[in-house]
């Protein structure tokens, strides 16, 4: 049992206000939240303030940057938009991330407060709140996100379970091979520093599949 | 790829000299009878009668000039900055395993920070006995264990989902590296706090503004994962989380906190923004699973690759790749030059280590024509690297993580090659 496992007596003990400065995630059922309270109006306008900027004013995006509302409904198509309202299972996670890690470059700037209301801001951009909302530690489990049902544990061993193949096939497997799709033809890669004009080109936005999404 | 055109088509008169000397297949290289004699044989070189760098010229090196292709390269449209962004290893110009630090590929979702080891703090608080502080040199005091992993992010090849995008394996497989890490297991960091009996998951963070928090099992923590400071031999590079990240063997790269600041136990998973919004993979019917931790077996030919052509013409010629798999071992590798019709087995340079890239080789002699060059990993749980088809008819288009499909190359008849999807 750890509890009896050898210690070597390194590190010192944690004081409170350390573990309070640092230890402000929020779970699904609330545990974390700090006490506090933000409205839709005020919402709005720290949202424009601090976030709009890259958001939209109504939280629809900017460019690249990403879209936290819309797209509802919108997950088995072949273009899906996964915001806070379609996409998003927890209100937590919403209110977590906001606090901890945004705005982008100035980052646990906001007070509890502030987040409650920006986050209010953020559900009813996304219609699931009237204008009147006031989100709070209290209001919070009230909210339940449209995809809070939409994910499944990991089911890999089950749904992909013909990949454990003991005997794949070496020889004769197919009767012809035919190319369907070549890189060139969308002409996306960029180009060895070398190279000439292409460098600068705008890449074909409309013709790549839609990039991977590692932006925020 | 354009600087040795000539390369790319011999002279008749070699092939035919070089096919003459081919006897029991092989032909060597230089079989070619030079017409005159070799002035960088013949004619005394500079470097044979002058003087090279003195021992102080140097103190912490860097590849030789000539070499200046081997780096990181990003693709900008890929996402909105360069700040929270991706940049790519260069896999096709590297052998062996080991993936040198310097253009070992980063992900970063605020920015690379800089942390001194002085500044550096490590708390483990929850539902632990004692709540602790750590300074990093506490860390370097506890026990320490070597083990060489591959971090692959969940997005490698995930642009490749819908066709073939990207013409090259840096861009295609590049975000992946796979280090000799020296650290700490996480177990005995959580030993020393004292585990509650109610605690089943740690909640991991990073001490950049992003934070990238993430859940792990406590099952999994207690098990294999590292709090690793030295990388190859050296620190962590300030861009992999200098002075202390999390090395969690077999997993999905964002797992891998970099610059960790913070292990809380909890009963329950936080399903932070890491694991809910990223990191969760949508299925064809819009439902999308989430925890997808383990990266599945897979592999690449590296060389020839659309980045590393066939210059030399026919004859020997070294078909190479990586393969690697979350679940274990890799145990074998399977080479098709006929996109997928027929397969040989290819040479795995060392027996595979669990959950690190092995290297693998396919000796062949090329004559000249086109190839539809494929690999096929196997691993130590049964597990055969899928088509794209086939993940494509489970998952449907929109999963963005975890596309471990085979990779197709056409290598056309002049050695240039073409990333491709073939039926």
């Amino acid at each position: 049992a750890p509890a009896y496992a050898e210690k070597f007596g390194l590190g010192r003990p944690a004081l409170p206000e350390e573990i309070a400065a640092w230890d402000l995630d929020v779970a699904p059922d609330g545990t974390g939240l700090p006490p506090g309270s933000g409205d839709v109006f005020t919402g709005e306008e720290a949202f424009a303030e601090k976030c709009a900027v890259c958001h939209g004013d109504f939280a629809e995006g900017v460019g690249n940057w990403p879209k936290l509302a819309g797209g509802q409904g919108t997950l088995d198509h072949d273009d899906p938009l996964k915001t806070v309202g379609s996409y998003w299972p927890y209100l937590s996670t919403t209110w977590d991330y906001v606090n901890r890690s945004m705005p982008f470059g100035d980052a646990q700037s906001l007070t509890p407060d502030e987040v409650y209301a920006i986050v209010a801001y953020i559900l009813y951009s996304n219609d699931l709140v009237d204008d009147e909302f006031v989100l709070s530690d209290e209001t919070f489990k009230a909210v339940e996100l449209p995809n809070a049902d939409g994910f499944i544990l990991d089911d890999r061993l089950e749904a992909e379970k013909h990949f454990w193949n003991p005997e794949p096939c070496m020889g004769n497997c197919k009767a012809s091979v035919e190319i369907t799709m070549r890189a060139l033809v969308l002409d996306v890669t960029p180009e060895e520093e070398s190279a000439e004009a292409s460098a600068e080109a705008e890449p074909v936005q409309e013709a790549a599949a839609e990039p991977v999404e590692t932006a925020e | 790829m354009s600087d040795d055109a000539k390369g790319l088509t011999p002279s008749r008169r070699q092939f035919l000299t070089g096919a003459a000397a081919a006897g029991a297949g092989a032909v060597a290289a230089g079989a070619a009878k030079a017409a005159t004699p070799d002035p960088l044989i013949t004619e005394v070189q500079d470097w044979a009668s002058g003087l090279g760098e003195g021992v102080d010229a140097t103190p912490y090196g860097l590849p030789i000039q000539y070499e200046s292709d081997v780096v990181r390269r990003n693709v900008e449209w890929l996402t909105a900055d360069t700040i929270s962004s991706i940049n790519f290893t260069p896999i096709h110009a590297l052998d062996g395993t080991i993936t040198p630090q310097g253009c070992a590929f980063e992900r970063h979702h605020s920015g690379a920070i800089e942390l001194r080891k002085e500044d550096y703090r490590l708390m483990i608080n929850g539902l632990v006995d004692t709540p602790l502080v750590f300074t990093y040199a506490d860390l370097e005091r506890f026990p320490r264990e070597n083990r060489v992993y591959f971090c692959e992010c969940a997005a490698n090849s995930g642009m490749e989902w819908a066709g073939a995008q990207l013409n090259g394996a840096q861009f295609t497989h590049g975000m992946i590296h796979n280090m000799e890490y020296s650290g700490v297991s996480l177990r005995t960091l959580l030993e020393e706090a004292g585990v509650s009996p109610k605690g089943t998951w740690v909640y991991v963070e990073g001490a950049d503004a992003s934070s990238n928090g993430r859940s792990i099992p406590l099952e999994k923590a207690m098990d294999d994962v590292l709090v690793a400071f030295k990388a190859n031999g050296e620190a962590l590079r300030k861009e992999h989380g200098y002075p202390v990240r999390l090395v969690v063997p077999g997993w999905e790269g964002n797992m891998w906190i970099k610059w960790l600041r913070r292990i809380e136990v909890t009963d329950q998973a936080i399903e932070s923004r890491e694991e809910t919004s990223k990191y969760t993979d949508t299925l064809e019917n819009g439902v999308s699973r989430k925890w997808t931790w383990e990266m599945d077996a897979k592999s690449v030919v590296t060389s020839p690759s659309p980045q590393s052509p066939i210059k030399h013409g026919k004859g020997p010629l070294v078909i190479t790749g990586l393969a690697w798999s979350g679940r274990g071992a890799i145990t074998g590798v399977d080479v098709s030059v006929d996109g997928g019709k027929n397969w040989q087995e290819a040479r795995l340079a060392a027996p595979g280590t669990d959950r690190a890239l092995s290297r693998f080789y396919l000796d062949v002699n090329w004559d000249g024509s086109e190839m539809l060059l494929q690999s096929r990993a196997r691993d130590s749980s049964g597990y055969v690297q899928p088509t794209k088809a086939q993940l494509r008819a489970v998952r449907g288009l929109n999963s963005i993580y975890h596309n471990n499909a085979i990779q197709t190359w056409w290598v056309k008849a002049n050695g240039e090659a073409e990333n491709v999807e073939v039926s």
